[in-house]
């Protein structure tokens, strides 16, 4: 079996060797990245607005204890249903159990992450029920059996003609390019399912506390469908998307639209508090809400990295990350991919097998300038590098890295070594570049400067035995 | 008016600009000598530990950092030759030390550190060294001297006051050249992709140089373009307003 780190570096291979695919998700990302700074624009104070937005995260992650009580208590007094999962597994059960009791045979889905990280698709289909995803691009990428490139753009990485391709391979329909035509395409098979589906599961953008209610954030209407038809309905979403009260979402919602889209607000924006009531003439007879804890929980046991919880899955971190745009969504092989996925994966899945995603990292810090929430995260990714490094050394790194500092810490040392380097790199031209070359890793692609004949040491010496 | 304020200025060589862009520091010795301030360059410094502390070997990176430490400690005012190293010194190392007996030293050396541009603009009020470079250029923003240590502007004021030298700003200046440390070596092929597109955004200004406040990112960039047989060259900014 090839390890995560490997499957990573082969796909980070292939990926940026794909002009195609580069090409394809930077223009994407570059008019992302200019519309977004007009939507920031009307913001009073962007930064402000960050600190604000920061602080109410702040106060909602460090006393999740009382909000998610509060907020469940809310949900519970209006006949909701409510359901903690410590794993994903628990997760996957319990949202098992409400379809068996319901002897339900078809799901359709709204956009949500978390059913992403539980891998619910797969054991719905495996256990022969069916389940579709309905916003449009979760629709696609189900289609060709992927999943999401993105948090927020799930088919990011296909063009028209890739989508067209899929339907006609996979709806029977004519080729087309024209993205009016794909999406009617979609939009006919879809508002067939949500009519005589079971069940409708979405999941949340946030959770208030104050009145017990879920929002849903969308730009298709795909989640008010998905909530509203089916006589079931089921929300999972992580315990971390509390928000304390309902007055936050006035920050929030344009927020995570400017973060996420550069939209000044998404096209839809919904709660939803519970079952229909008394009186109602719509909504579900029956609601669910699945909390998941699956490791977040150790997350928030962190005090270094516990603003992490603060992420509201806007994407932003990825949209500038030039490494996400260099190797694109899948190679990180992972739920959350980014900046965001490579501070929590290990966190959420174990640090010794995801710690490549944090050293995967130029530290260039354009995550943590662009994160709504301010969560720190290329130090975290910083602070997961030293964490693997303090449990599990590499028994090669860690004597280099003995050897350095011997060397740094004595000047005579680093005399000698640079002796012995410039004596070598008389030599370097006869391997490099090739395999046997100790710099290989640099010179495969990219020239070498040599040491100079006088460094700036040697001068400097020179120069005060001159004036001695 | 600032003129007046002569100091005794220690000045921080990191470990790749002495052993192989030497001109580099030169340039800076220059240019605070002729301002009038007196330049002193600690021997037995070579490096600021971030290889270290940035591959998670952060005890190792305090063998090397506890001596940056004592060195410095009776410094009037530090400058250090890349906004990097300048970024672990002025940022990373109150991160590095926190919890140790070093918390203090570390806090205290935090506040004299000054990246070279900053310390000219921002400390010195030099906008003008009377330089002279008649080029088209584009200007590459550092990561660590931008995010960590907050500079924009101080590189772009300096340059605007450079006879015969015309800036022509990239598409997306700020983004990373992909260069990243001990990441250029181990994911070879993103870093490599990122510096290409990095070279083809300097490219389209259709400038002769790629300026930056930072050697390593100009390494890496050279590296790349050289290989490339690209025609566009880099250079320090110190080199640049060193030029007469």
């Amino acid at each position: 079996m090839t390890s995560f780190v490997e499957q990573f570096k082969r796909r980070a291979v292939q990926l940026t060797r794909d002009l195609r695919h580069r090409h394809l998700i930077q223009t994407a990302l570059r008019k992302y990245e200019a519309v977004r700074d007009k939507t920031r624009g009307s913001f009073q104070d962007w930064q402000s607005a960050r600190q604000a937005a920061a602080e109410t995260k702040w106060e909602a992650v460090n006393h999740l204890d009382k909000y998610l009580v509060e907020f469940v208590g809310k949900l519970e007094a209006r006949g909701t249903k409510v359901h903690w999962a410590s794993t994903g597994g628990q997760a996957r059960d319990i949202i098992f159990g409400i379809i068996r009791q319901k002897n339900a045979r078809s799901i359709i889905k709204s956009k949500a992450m978390t059913s992403e990280e539980i891998h619910l698709n797969d054991a719905l289909e495996e256990a022969g029920f069916e389940v579709v995803e309905s916003d449009l691009g979760e629709f696609i990428v189900q289609l060709r059996k992927e999943a999401p490139y993105h948090i927020v753009f799930p088919a990011m990485h296909l063009s028209r003609g890739d989508i067209s391709a899929v339907f006609a391979r996979e709806l029977g329909s004519a080729p087309t390019d024209n993205p009016e035509e794909l999406t009617m395409i979609a939009r006919r098979v879809l508002r067939n399912k949500y009519i005589t589906a079971d069940i409708g599961l979405t999941g949340a953008n946030f959770a208030i506390a104050e009145t017990g209610m879920i929002s849903i954030t969308e730009n298709e209407g795909n989640a008010r469908l998905t909530a509203a038809l089916p006589k079931v309905v089921i929300s999972l979403l992580g315990i971390e998307k509390i928000l304390p009260r309902l007055e936050d979402l006035a920050l929030f919602l344009p927020m995570l639209a400017t973060s996420g889209t550069g939209q000044p607000l998404t096209c839809y924006n919904s709660l939803y508090g519970g079952p229909r009531q008394p009186g109602e003439s719509d909504g579900p007879e029956e609601y669910h809400v699945v909390l998941l804890d699956n490791r977040r929980t150790e997350l928030l046991a962190d005090p270094e990295q516990r603003d992490a919880l603060h992420c509201i899955r806007c994407g932003a971190c990825l949209n500038v990350c030039p490494i996400f745009r260099n190797v694109g969504g899948h190679t990180y092989g992972t739920t959350y991919s980014g900046p965001i996925g490579s501070v929590i994966t290990p966190h959420l899945r174990g640090l010794q097998d995801w710690k490549h995603l944090s050293y995967a990292s130029s530290l260039c810090g354009a995550c943590t300038e662009t994160c709504p929430v301010k969560i720190n995260l290329h130090h975290h990714l910083l602070q997961n590098r030293r964490n693997a490094a303090r449990q599990k050394p590499s028994a090669i790194e860690h004597f280099a890295f003995k050897l350095f500092a011997f060397v740094i810490n004595r000047p005579g040392c680093y005399a000698f070594v640079r002796g012995v380097a410039r004596f070598a790199q008389k030599f370097h031209p006869l391997l490099k570049g090739k395999r046997l070359d100790p710099a290989y890793g640099w010179t495969r692609t990219r020239e070498l400067p040599p040491i100079a004949e006088e460094t700036f040491k040697e001068h400097w010496r020179k120069r005060k035995d001159a004036r001695d | 008016m600032f003129h007046s304020m002569l100091m005794k200025v220690t000045l921080f060589i990191p470990c790749f600009v002495d052993l192989m862009f030497p001109k580099v520091g030169i340039s800076m010795v220059q240019i605070l000598e002729k301002l009038g301030h007196t330049v002193e360059c600690p021997e037995q410094l070579a490096c600021c530990g971030q290889p270290a502390f940035n591959s998670g070997y952060w005890q190792e990176a305090r063998t090397v950092g506890v001596k940056v430490l004592e060195e410095l400690q009776n410094a009037e005012v530090v400058v250090i030759a890349s906004g990097s190293c300048g970024a672990m010194l002025k940022v990373f190392y109150t991160e590095l030390f926190a919890g140790t007996p070093h918390t203090e030293a570390a806090t205290k050396l935090a506040t004299k550190c000054f990246e070279f541009s900053d310390f000219l603009v921002t400390k010195l009020g030099v906008t003008d060294l009377g330089a002279r470079f008649p080029a088209k250029v584009t200007f590459h923003d550092g990561c660590h001297g931008l995010r960590e240590l907050g500079n924009k502007k101080q590189a772009r004021i300096l340059l605007s006051k450079v006879q015969g030298l015309e800036l022509i700003e990239m598409k997306e200046a700020e983004v990373c050249c992909g260069f990243g440390g001990t990441f250029a070596t181990k994911f070879p092929m993103i870093s490599t992709a990122m510096g290409e597109v990095k070279c083809a955004s300097a490219e389209e200004t259709g400038a002769e140089y790629i300026v930056s406040s930072d050697s390593s990112c100009l390494m890496h960039v050279q590296g790349l373009l050289d290989r490339k047989s690209y025609k566009l060259k880099t250079i320090h900014l110190a080199e640049v307003l060193a030029q007469s």
